[in-house]
Formats: C-alpha cells, sequence, structure tokens
C-alpha cells in the first residue's frame, strides 16, 4: 500500500467513525463555549475587563477543550485492537500517526477556530484581535494535538488516564499558550505580531516532526 | 572502550557497587555540607546590598542549579533506556524523579523567602520563575506516569519517554534570563570564566554546591538500589541477600 493511501484509508476512517458519534465532536465544541461563557457571569459584563482578559480565557478554554477530546485519539482503536495491528503493518508507523492526529484536529481544534470569532464579539474583543485568535488557533491548535497526542499514547493503558493526561501534557502546553495569548494582547494594541507567530509556527513545524517519534514510541510500549 | 561497562547490565553487580559508594559519597556530602554551611551562613562576608539576606543564595543557587542537571541525568539515563533497553534505567528514572521534584521545590521556596524581602513579593511571574514551576510539574508528571501502571515496565518505560520528551524546558530555564529581560538576575557563577562576586563569597559557594551534589548521589545511591531490590525481588540474587542478613542476626 502506498503511503499515501494509508494516510488517506486512515484519515478517511477516523473521520468516518467520529461522524457516527456526533456527540465526541460537539462535547469539546460546547465545553469551550460554555467556560468562555462562564467568565463574564463570573467577573462582570464590563467590556474593557473583558477585552483585557479574553486572549487569555479563550485560550485556556482551548487547552482544555483539546485535552479533553485527547482520550478519544487512541483509546478505542486500543480497546477493540485496531491500534496493535496498525503497530504491527509494515507500513512505517510516522504516515498513520500523523494521518490520526490531522483527523483529530480536523474533529476537534477546527470547529473551535470556526467558533472563534463569534466568542471573540461576545468578549468585546476588536476586530484585528479577534483575527489574531483565529490566526493563532490556526497555527496553535495543530500542536495543541500532536504535544496531546505523546500523553495520549503513553496512557492509553491506564484505568485513571484523565488526571494523568493533564498533569503530563499541560506543562508542555504552556509555551503555546504564552507566545499565543502574547500575541493577541499586542494585536490589541495594534502592534505588529509577527514574531509570535512565526514561534507558534516553529512550534508547529517542531512537533509535526519530532512527535511522531515519542508517539510511536509510547504506541509500542503502552500496547507492549 | 565500553566493556568495562558490560558487567554493570547486571542488577546483582550495580547493587553491591552503589552498596559500596553509598556511605562514601554520605560521609564526603556530611564534611562539605558541615564546612561550607558554616563558613558560608556565619563567616563569609555579607553583601553591601542585600546584607545578612542574601546568604539563602548558599541553599537556593545549588538546589536551584541541581534541580535541572538531575532532570538533565534523569533524560539521559530515560534516553539510554529507550535506545539501549537497559531495564536498570527505569529504575535510575523510578529514583531519581522524587529527588529532583524535591530540589525544584526547595529552589521555589528559598526563591520566594528570598524575593520578599529583596522584590517586595513572594512570588512574579517571571521567566525563570515560571519556567521552574514547570519543572517541578514535569517532575510530578514522571512520578504519576511511573506508578500508573500496574505493570512496573510499562510505567518505567513510559516515564522514560515523558523525562525525555520534557528536556525542552531545561534551555528555556538556564536562559530564560537572558533571553527576557526579567526581574531574575542573571547567572552569577558559571563554570567558565570568573563569578560576578567576590573570592571570598565564591569559595563557600563551592564548597556548599558540592556538599549537595554529594547529597543528591547519596541520596540517589540509597533510592537506586531500594528500586533494584523492589523490581528484582523474586531474583535468586535478592534472596541470597536476604536470607545473609537473616542469618548474621
Amino acid at each position: 500500500m502506498s503511503y499515501r493511501a494509508l494516510f488517506k484509508l486512515v484519515l478517511f476512517r477516523d473521520l468516518k467513525i467520529a461522524m457516527r458519534h456526533r456527540d465526541d465532536i460537539l462535547n469539546p465544541l460546547l465545553f469551550f463555549v460554555m467556560v468562555i461563557s462562564l467568565f463574564p457571569l463570573g467577573i462582570g459584563p464590563e467590556p474593557t475587563i473583558l477585552a483585557l482578559i479574553a486572549p487569555g480565557i479563550i485560550w485556556v478554554a482551548a487547552l482544555l477543550a483539546s485535552m479533553l477530546s485527547l482520550d478519544r485519539l487512541f483509546k478505542a482503536d486500543f480497546k477493540d485492537g485496531a491500534l496493535e495491528q496498525l503497530l504491527l503493518s509494515s507500513n512505517p508507523n510516522f504516515i498513520w500517526v500523523i494521518s490520526k492526529i490531522i483527523a483529530h484536529w480536523l474533529l476537534t481544534g477546527l470547529p473551535l477556530i470556526v467558533i472563534s470569532p463569534l466568542l471573540g464579539v461576545m468578549m468585546q474583543l476588536s476586530e484585528s484581535s479577534i483575527y489574531a485568535v483565529m490566526v493563532t488557533l490556526l497555527l496553535g491548535t495543530p500542536v495543541l494535538s500532536f504535544i496531546g497526542a505523546i500523553g495520549a499514547a503513553l496512557t492509553v493503558g491506564t484505568n485513571k488516564s484523565g488526571v494523568i493526561l493533564s498533569l503530563l501534557i499541560l506543562p508542555l502546553y504552556i509555551p503555546v499558550l504564552i507566545f499565543a495569548t502574547s500575541a493577541i494582547t499586542a494585536a490589541s494594541m495594534n502592534l505588529p505580531y509577527d514574531g509570535q507567530l512565526a514561534i507558534i509556527a516553529a512550534l508547529f513545524i517542531g512537533t509535526f516532526t519530532l512527535a511522531p517519534f515519542a508517539i510511536t514510541t509510547a504506541l509500542k510500549v503502552s500496547t507492549n | 572502550m565500553w566493556k568495562w561497562l558490560h558487567p554493570y547490565a547486571n542488577p546483582a553487580t550495580t547493587y553491591h557497587l552503589g552498596q559500596k559508594l553509598t556511605p562514601w559519597f554520605g560521609a564526603v556530602s556530611a564534611i562539605f555540607l558541615i564546612i561550607g554551611l558554616t563558613w558560608a551562613l556565619l563567616f563569609a562576608p555579607a553583601d553591601y546590598q542585600q546584607g545578612d539576606s542574601f546568604r539563602i543564595f548558599y541553599l537556593h543557587v545549588p538546589a536551584a542549579s541541581l534541580s535541572m542537571g538531575i532532570y538533565l541525568g534523569m533524560a539521559i539515563a530515560a534516553l539510554c533506556g529507550l535506545v539501549w533497553q537497559l531495564k536498570l534505567s527505569d529504575a535510575a528514572v523510578a529514583a531519581l524523579a522524587p529527588i529532583g521534584a524535591v530540589f525544584t521545590l526547595i529552589a521555589l521556596v528559598t526563591g520566594a523567602a528570598w524575593g520578599k524581602p529583596m522584590w517586595g513579593t513572594w512570588w512574579v511571574w517571571d521567566a525563570r520563575l515560571t519556567s521552574e514551576l514547570v519543572l517541578l510539574f514535569l517532575y510530578l508528571g514522571v512520578i504519576a506516569l511511573n506508578n500508573a501502571f500496574e505493570d512496573k515496565q510499562m510505567g518505567g518505560k513510559a516515564a522514560s519517554i515523558i523525562a525525555v520528551v520534557g528536556v525542552i524546558n531545561l534551555p528555556i530555564i538556564k536562559y530564560s534570563v537572558e533571553w527576557w529581560n526579567t526581574l531574575h538576575q542573571g547567572a552569577t557563577v558559571s563554570k567558565l570564566g570568573k563569578p560576578a562576586m567576590s573570592m571570598e563569597m565564591f569559595w563557600p559557594f563551592v564548597v556548599c554546591f558540592l556538599g549537595f551534589a554529594f547529597l543528591v548521589a547519596y541520596i540517589a545511591c540509597i533510592r537506586f538500589n531500594t528500586e533494584l531490590l523492589l523490581r528484582n525481588s523474586s531474583r535468586p540474587w535478592v534472596k541470597a541477600l536476604l536470607t545473609n542478613t537473616q542469618s548474621e542476626k
């Protein structure tokens, strides 16, 4: 099987499975919207304060939503044995690991980006900030998926994976959070934020190329 | 060239080496710490600006640099374990992680205690403080993952992977004070080049640092040997060890 065919096969298979469990796509998205809409209620509807804290809130909510959905990434395949078969296949593990993560991002990262302008308006962000939110989410959420997949692969064999997953992954999410929020803050002050975007893009390229190594090793350990 | 290392792949040989080294590390550490801490806390000159409160430096800096050093050591052990499938490395990772976590905590607590009189605040969200806090989380993640699996071998391997991934944080901590202009001061002591402090203050630091480094080696040896016994508890050499100690009594 050619690499391209394998890539497509796993991608469409994962998308098809997800489409048959639509709740799994919707729930993290609803969680994202719910968490963000709690903050104006908790802090008060003052527009200047909301605009000030919005970048942080949107990004923290995105981190949590992405973490919430990670558990699903390998669990079902691990339970029914498909994961072992994929590992045993003669094709490089790289291809289908990347394909699975891209499918995961299409299902969880992309909806966040699509809905983020609406939330930006709700949080009283200016137009340029909303654009920055979308760009940072576009570059940043794949990083979250790739880093998160390492944690998901490590904990797929344990029963209490939820808590440990957050302990493992959240520290590694911090750089993305820092640079993304600083980019949005810069955008809200009409300052250039290309530098921060370049760093997030570098993180993306770095995790895209290196994380699959860690993920395949971790999957091999988890499936024993 | 590396042939002399081969016998130490056997847990029993390594265990006996560790048993031999442990008292030495303990004694050297005790001597250095007694001399170093008395010298540093009682006899070294007070700082012209910070007065006596700078003396926490002699605890804070060794703890902070060792917290990173231990992580590096743990990550190297983890990488060796992943590449060459050494079972001893898993024991080393499990032994080192809690020590590193405690040293990171000491660095953070002494830093807070030092920050209160000098900066006027216990904590700032400064790059170095934040990255040191992340280091603590990474250690806790390694410990948690080690305990998450029923099978000790799987836990050890999983913890090794996350330890290697977390290495990315080390250069960030090390260079945070140079990359970002923040409240935490730059390095006063570096391996190469003259330290940015007077020699009367510097030498007690060296003694203290060595004392703490040997303390780490001492605790690491004890923990490593305990881990070895735990992981090999069904092996004949451990049973022989047990019957020997019982017959001595």
